[in-house]
């Protein structure tokens, strides 16, 4: 027999004036770890979620079009992908996607909160079943104290933290640019989340982190895609690359051939999260022209 | 220290019922808790702009107190060991001047480091004391000042046997102790007072593994900057006294500057301030010193910078070193410490203490965390890695010992000429000249200006520090006595 909803609504303030709500079926855990507060509901529309101090991270419904989104548009670039580094990515859900590379040697995943791992394996099993390929290295350290004491290391890093105002704050600065662009090979890709740009108080974070980004490496374009639990429900990307160009470095053809199956990506549509809305290519040029 | 009575708070407590009174305000200040200024109370929040009231019955007054204050003191006097607390709402440098003026008369001699704040030498303008410098050595790996050796302090007492004080920073700002202890005895058995500076060392009288205190030493006088360490507000202090000086006199010498009208957000900040740190401070400077010596380390693997610690010990001229400041010399990269402390600010929005020729200074407190100190340190090894140049060498002659040629006050007060600083040698200064950073008196009214002295000050503008005190606001000219 179906259970009654209750009326729970969780709600993400999306700003001060506008919020998403979602209605709740049942809470299943919440807990202060030294990093954040973690709480995961389940939800009708949503699947289960993991929140972390009050903004949804992860739901079952959406985390698809993320995942594809961050791990198949470098690889599809980067012409021969070997070892990558997850900066957070406590989740799992990116380190999966990945593990459908044969050709990837290493993936180092490199999250604080051993909680949040510990939260993902409990609750989301069939995500977090990416910590379990051999290939997968977790470590649980600051994101930024790992990155400085490594050189030339890896060909792709992805930056799978959040919150550019939370404890991950430090992985959305200079510092951490010119860290990881020190840490990548001389054609590494870096990619990272640039949030979104649409509200008001929302948009000098972006700003500020397309002006460092775009700073610290040769080549840097900004891609987006549409999804659901974000902000806006619009969530944007960062390419920091050193060697290869998202557009004419691709190669569609030779992507294709591998056969992998998605829900969001397509060859196509790599090309079309590049071209931008008016407003965000204004946002960003004016940027990139600030010393 | 009465852990049962630190648990009160009384200027807090009477604050608080204050605000449940709802008084109706026919008094200073005009705002009227705000109403009068709706774009002021929109800032700071009725809250805070609420209780930004008057002293008045229920709340005491610092010109004289009777009651809560009174009752803050004692908790203040109890918290940090010693005899007699005084409530400061005018900085660190109202103490400073408090314990000077509390000692020194006209003509007096007074013993001090060069390296004092320059709230010591304006304290001398006005009361006439005649400073005595006791050499200080400069350490020549990272060219800063180091305390002052006892043998020197010793040759000083005995050249100067009818000095009423002698005048010791406890550390200095970056860190370093002298043997206060030491020093306590050698001026007590020559009938001088010490005087101790501890705008850098609230901790002192809390955490653990740290320079002794000035009070646990046996000191007369000290300052502590309780908002720098102890987490008041801004412009909040304290000044301690050991009880070898008439309480009621060192309050006559506090009024004849302080305001009457004095702010009670510092005062309650104080008196919070006071009570945390008598009940968790050692955790707290616990987690401080821990925090400073992770970034330490850690530093110190990038290479090529040098986060100093204790090992600079020495016993003497560095007597003891606090593991909470984190110092760091930069010139081994081919930056000066002002290069640092700018590409900080500009391009990584970090702001630091300050950046000198040689080191910057990071300030560690208890309102810290770790991922911030993850920046910082990611920071640097960015720096390095795009700003890294040769090495250069240290330019020394950072503290160059002054010839006082009139006293500091004779000096304000005399007639004088400005003249181009290219045009000065020779003169004797009628002014202060202060280099920012790192906050240490080139020049003091009275002293003779020399090619060496002209030297530094070029140098240090051409390396980004601001110079301030003179009052050619550009610091080109300076005005000599004629």
């Amino acid at each position: 027999m179906e259970r009654e909803v209750m009326d729970i609504w969780y709600s993400q303030m999306d700003t001060d004036h506008v919020k998403t709500s979602i209605r709740i079926d049942e809470q299943l855990f919440s807990k202060q770890s030294d990093y954040q507060r973690i709480d995961v509901f389940k939800s009708r529309e949503f699947g289960k979620m993991i929140v972390l101090d009050g903004d949804i991270i992860f739901s079952e419904a959406d985390e698809f079009i993320y995942n594809e989104m961050v791990v198949h548009v470098p690889v599809a670039v980067h012409k021969n992908v070997r070892n990558v580094l997850i900066i957070g990515g406590g989740d799992g859900g990116v380190a999966k996607t990945l593990t459908q590379y044969p050709e990837i040697e290493s993936i180092d995943v490199v999250e604080p909160d051993e909680l949040f791992i510990e939260v993902s394996r409990k609750f989301f099993p069939e995500t977090a079943k990416g910590f379990d390929d051999d290939r997968v290295n977790i470590i649980n350290m600051d994101g930024l104290r790992y990155l400085r004491r490594c050189n030339d290391k890896y060909d792709l890093i992805i930056n799978d933290s959040t919150d550019p105002f939370g404890h991950t704050e430090g992985l959305f600065t200079k510092e951490f640019y010119g860290n990881s662009y020190r840490a990548l090979r001389e054609d590494g890709v870096m990619v990272y989340q640039h949030g979104s740009p649409f509200y008001d108080e929302d948009e000098a974070a972006f700003r500020a982190m397309h002006r460092k980004a775009y700073h610290s490496f040769p080549i840097n374009r900004v891609y987006q895609a549409s999804i659901p639990t974000c902000p806006a429900g619009y969530w944007m990307f960062g390419f920091a690359s050193k060697k290869y160009h998202p557009i004419k470095d691709f190669d569609p053809d030779r992507w294709n051939a591998r056969g992998i199956e998605t829900w969001y990506y397509t060859t196509n549509l790599h090309r079309g999260a590049f071209m931008l809305p008016k407003y965000v290519e204004d946002i960003l040029s004016e940027e990139e022209s600030r010393a | 220290m009465d852990l049962i009575s630190q648990l009160n708070a009384p200027i807090f407590e009477a604050m608080t019922e204050l605000r449940k009174r709802r008084v109706v305000p026919f008094d200073v200040p005009g705002h009227k808790r705000g109403r009068g200024n709706p774009e002021l109370l929109e800032f700071l929040g009725e809250k805070c702009v609420g209780i930004d009231v008057n002293s008045m019955k229920m709340l005491d007054n610092l010109g004289h107190p009777i009651s809560v204050i009174k009752d803050a003191e004692l908790l203040m006097a109890d918290a940090f060991g010693a005899k007699n607390a005084f409530l400061m709402v005018n900085g660190t440098t109202s103490a400073v001047q408090a314990m000077v003026l509390s000692v020194i008369k006209e003509g007096d001699e007074i013993l001090l480091p060069r390296n004092v704040h320059k709230s010591v030498i304006n304290a001398l303008v006005l009361c006439g004391g005649v400073p005595v410098y006791v050499p200080v050595d400069v350490n020549s790996r990272i060219g800063i000042a180091t305390g002052m050796k006892i043998s020197e302090i010793k040759r000083v007492m005995d050249e100067h046997p009818n000095a009423k004080a002698i005048f010791v920073n406890n550390p200095t700002y970056y860190g370093i102790a002298s043997d206060v202890r030491e020093i306590v005895k050698l001026g007590h058995e020559r009938g001088m007072k010490v005087l101790v500076d501890e705008a850098h060392g609230t901790h002192l009288y809390f955490g653990d593994n740290l320079p002794v205190s000035g009070m646990a030493a046996g000191a007369d006088l000290a300052a502590v900057s309780m908002h720098k360490s102890g987490g008041s507000l801004t412009q909040s202090s304290v000044l301690l006294s050991g009880g070898t000086i008439e309480p009621e006199y060192i309050r006559q010498i506090i009024n004849l500057t302080q305001t009457t009208s004095a702010s009670y957000l510092l005062m309650v900040s104080l008196d919070i301030s006071r009570r945390n740190l008598a009940l968790h401070g050692k955790e707290s400077f616990q987690k401080v010193s821990n925090m400073a010596e992770y970034a330490r380390e850690e530093i110190n693997e990038i290479g090529g910078y040098y986060a100093y610690g204790r090992e600079l010990v020495d016993g003497d001229s560095v007597f003891d070193f606090d593991v909470t400041k984190l110092s760091i010399y930069t010139r081994d990269i081919g930056l000066t410490g002002i290069e640092v402390y700018n590409l900080l600010r500009d391009e990584y929005d970090i702001q630091i203490e300050f950046g000198d020729i040689g080191n910057i200074l990071a300030y560690i407190s208890i309102g810290d965390r770790i991922r911030d100190i993850e920046r910082l340190v990611g920071a640097l090894e960015d720096i390095k890695r795009l700003h890294a140049n040769e090495k250069i060498e240290l330019y020394c002659g950072d503290f160059i010992t002054p010839e006082l040629a009139v006293n500091p006050k004779e000096a304000f007060y005399s007639k004088k000429v400005s003249v181009p600083l290219s045009k000065a040698c020779g003169r004797i200064s009628g002014e202060i000249v202060m280099c920012y950073p790192p906050g240490i008196p080139i020049l003091t009214p009275g002293e003779k200006i020399t090619d060496e002295i002209l030297d530094y000050i070029e140098y240090s503008r051409e390396k980004g520090c601001v110079l301030q005190g003179t009052m050619d606001p550009d610091c080109k000219e300076i005005n000599v006595i004629v």
